[in-house]
């Protein structure tokens, strides 16, 4: 059973994850990349991480894909014009595509596990309270990253709103 | 509620999480709009948030998804800026063809 779902999924994880790459129109490749994220979180939910699968969506599929889809309509760009690249250079892009699907396959079959034999202790690791109590805390929590994220987050919407504002047009 | 990686086994997530991330660089590499470009790089952060969270079930700790949190966050600020800079780009030259962006090549 479970075992039927994870094949499903990762099938329409890796297939939407290709179509969003070879579809020449930018807007289906937002929404299939929209498919393909509604299902890593499918994934995550098999894991019982119900927290991390809600963050995920409303994240992703929800705030990243907006963006994307607005930039893509006030660019225009819902047409498909854009030129392949040359022979050469997809020849290359196929080379590293599977050169580094081998050295990445490669280190995580070879290296040595640190647990031997999986098992499963019972023991509740990913509820949203103990994750807010491994985030949150004091001594050895992650307290300072979290602050830093906030800042992180401030500094970026300074820095969009900076960017993205009219100036004087520089010539090109 | 029954155990996924006893069924499944964490060798087929590695899989799975691999060739995401390959897709990704393949998109990197083969495409020439900037967005479709942005998008393979948000497939790359979710596969290796994806394998994040296999681990952190593997060990049953969750330092891993908390982890996952914060990349979660760095990826939102970095679509933010980089949109905000192909919305710059886009003004400029009227278009987000990366091959047109070769102006330091003198």
């Amino acid at each position: 059973m479970l075992t039927t779902v994870f094949y499903i999924l990762s099938a329409i994880t890796l297939a939407t994850a290709f179509l969003t790459i070879f579809t020449r129109n930018p807007i289906h490749s937002a929404i299939y990349l929209v498919i393909c994220f509604f299902s890593i979180a499918g994934h995550y939910l098999l894991f019982n991480a119900q927290f991390l699968a809600v963050v995920h969506i409303i994240v992703y599929s929800g705030a990243i894909m907006i963006l994307l889809l607005f930039t893509i309509m006030l660019m225009n760009l819902n047409k498909e014009d854009e030129k392949h690249k040359s022979g050469l250079t997809i020849l290359a892009a196929v080379a590293s595509f599977c050169l580094v699907a081998f050295v990445l396959l490669a280190a995580f079959i070879k290296s040595m596990p640190i647990i031997e034999e999986y098992y499963v202790s019972g023991e509740d690791y990913q509820s949203i309270k103990v994750l807010g109590q491994v985030l949150l805390d004091e001594k050895n929590g992650f307290m300072i990253p979290f602050e830093f994220a906030s800042v992180l987050l401030l500094v970026s919407m300074i820095g969009a709103v900076l960017l993205s504002k009219k100036e004087e047009k520089i010539s090109l | 509620m029954q155990n996924v990686l006893q069924e499944i086994g964490i060798n087929n997530y590695i899989y799975l999480s691999t060739i995401l991330f390959c897709i990704g660089i393949f998109g990197v590499l083969f495409r020439r709009n900037a967005i479709v470009m942005f998008m393979s790089i948000e497939i790359m952060l979710n596969a290796v948030n994806l394998l994040l969270v296999v681990f952190s079930t593997y060990h049953q700790d969750a330092a891993g998804q908390v982890f996952v949190f914060f990349s979660m966050a760095v990826a939102a600020a970095e679509v933010a800026v980089g949109l905000a800079i192909l919305v710059g780009i886009y003004r400029n030259i009227h278009s987000i063809d990366i091959d047109k962006l070769k102006n330091l090549k003198g």
